[in-house]
């Protein structure tokens, strides 16, 4: 089955951040809860979802030669749509994630996938691969993000809209001290660092 | 005709007996009279803090070992436990186990066996451990308990209360410092700093007198050579004597900032790790003004009060680089250049 196979290979086999190593400035840079992440990588999924559709819809009429400005027009369009609706209506998590959400724009992930996989297949296709790295882009940001939370704050954020906050706590500051260093610059490199070598181990248990 | 061919080995043809197990005793022994000025000063607590730095050091070395499938027995060849007691001389007394624990894990699993375990580390493990910590754990790793118990400490701190404490922890002279520029700290005199049993700090800088007789030892068994550790002190006297002269109400004396702090200790006994420290004699040099610049810029006009584990680890990083620049010409060289 392709339709299942172009889905699924975005969560394990072609992780964008784990294995493609794209998106790194959002996967370092956002992950200081882990809502924040999921936030991020569910903004990343919808531009990637409307961008994979409309070009690989245009693919056919854009001329060789201009179709890497052509992609970003498509893209900046849409994130330009993603910011405003999430300035409209989830703004304190527009105000958490900043100037990141611009920067979609020249996420590697998008422009990528447009010009490797939408460009060349159909919109159907186009789709479902653009909704599995987007979702496993989203789970691998929402992982890092959980990992240097617990480890830097010592809470668990799953979700927060205005007044609405399902929050954990998993140790109380008071009693253990949290290893601040994780929510710092550093702690995103460590984290990235460890997960992708929990990965390839893993990927070798399978192996053998 | 007889064809003879000789078999030869690769150099170094001649070998002075050097090995890791022999060098890394040499630096033990070199720490020895440090670490036993430390357990007088701080009493059990330094004793648990080097022996929990050092067990799990070698105990995270032989785990990182089993998972590369190596050796296990080479974490008993000197170099992990001398990175967990470098880093355990490094810390506060009065810190707690489990953070001792993380940074032992830092400085053999993050800073060490990730780039292949010995000889392939680009920064010097204990400090990365230290420096980690210190970012980490701010509060507890700038809690100072004073040496030599109670009484002592009343004294130092001019305090006549008889309440009765478990501890009582004050500013280093390095932080007191930066907090209340130099007049703030009239009962530090040198000598205090010299022989170190009265000013707080980690547990392996407060005496100076000891560092230098465990250096000597280094230098006279040649285990390191003079030129990263007399570039950075001088570097760092220079410049503090430049400020002082200065301005010497702001700037405190030049001598202080020798003796103050993590300089000696970290310009003889880290500075000069093999793996972290450019090899030629040059190299070495620029490597020990790097050191000692990037030291009294932070001391002075940084935020932390001393920053010799950071500059260290700075110019760890540059060492690859100034190893390349300073890579001596053959033997006779220059003699050709000039005469072409």
């Amino acid at each position: 089955m392709r339709a299942v196979k172009e889905f699924t290979k975005g969560f394990w086999r072609e992780n964008a951040s784990l294995v493609l190593l794209l998106g790194m400035c959002p996967t370092l840079a956002v992950t200081t809860s882990a809502f924040n992440g999921l936030g991020m990588g569910l903004a990343t999924t919808a531009v990637l979802l409307g961008s994979n559709v409309i070009i690989s819809l245009i693919a056919g009429i854009i001329p060789k030669k201009v179709r890497i400005p052509s992609y970003i027009v498509v893209i900046a369009t849409l994130v330009t749509l993603v910011d405003m609706f999430m300035a409209a209506y989830a703004p304190d998590l527009h105000s958490a994630l900043g100037l990141f959400i611009p920067l979609i724009v020249v996420n590697c992930i998008i422009l990528g996938r447009a010009e490797a996989f939408a460009s060349r297949n159909s919109v159907f296709y186009s789709f479902l691969d653009a909704l599995g790295i987007g979702l496993g882009f989203a789970i691998t940001l929402f992982v890092v993000g959980a990992i240097r939370e617990i480890l830097g704050n010592g809470t668990l954020t799953v979700f927060q809209y205005k007044e609405t906050l399902i929050n954990f706590v998993i140790y109380h500051k008071e009693t253990i001290k949290p290893i601040t260093v994780f929510i710092l610059a550093p702690g995103a490199f460590l984290t990235l660092g460890f997960l992708l070598a929990l990965k390839n181990y893993i990927d070798n248990l399978i192996k053998n | 005709m007889e064809t003879r061919s000789f078999k030869v080995s690769y150099s170094p043809h001649v070998h002075n007996g050097a090995s890791v197990h022999k060098i890394m005793w040499n630096v033990f022994l070199a720490l020895v009279p440090a670490t036993a000025v430390s357990v007088y000063a701080f009493g059990i607590n330094a004793v648990r803090v080097l022996f929990v730095s050092t067990f799990f050091a070698i105990f995270f070395e032989a785990l990182a070992l089993l998972m590369r499938k190596r050796d296990w027995k080479q974490c008993f060849d000197g170099s992990a436990a001398l990175s967990g007691l470098l880093l355990g001389l490094t810390l506060p007394p009065g810190i707690s186990t489990p953070i001792i624990m993380i940074g032992s894990f830092v400085a053999i699993i993050v800073a060490k066996q990730v780039f292949g375990g010995i000889g392939s580390n680009p920064f010097n493990p204990a400090l990365t451990g230290r420096v980690f910590l210190l970012i980490a754990f701010t509060e507890p790793m700038t809690t100072w308990p004073l040496p030599r118990g109670i009484e002592q400490a009343k004294n130092y701190l001019g305090l006549a209360t008889t309440k009765t404490a478990d501890a009582i922890t004050a500013a280093t002279p390095l932080a007191a410092i930066k907090e209340h520029a130099s007049k703030a700290m009239p009962n530090v005199s040198l000598n205090d700093l010299f022989f170190g049993l009265h000013t707080p700090g980690s547990i392996g800088e407060i005496s100076v007198l000891a560092l230098l007789i465990g250096a000597a030892w280094l230098l006279y068994k040649k285990i390191i050579t003079w030129h990263i550790p007399v570039s950075t002190i001088l570097t760092v006297f220079v410049i503090a004597t430049i400020t002082h002269f200065l301005s010497p109400a702001k700037y405190p004396h030049p001598f202080f900032h020798m003796f103050a702090g993590g300089l000696i200790i970290g310009a003889f006994f880290m500075a000069t790790d093999y793996v972290t420290a450019p090899i030629w004699p040059m190299g070495k040099l620029i490597f020990g003004i790097g050191v000692g610049l990037l030291t009294i810029v932070i001391r002075l006009w940084g935020g932390y009060p001393e920053g010799i584990s950071f500059a260290i680890l700075i110019m760890n990083a540059t060492t690859p680089l100034i190893d390349k620049w300073t890579v001596p010409g053959p033997f006779g060289s220059k003699t050709l250049r000039r005469q072409s």
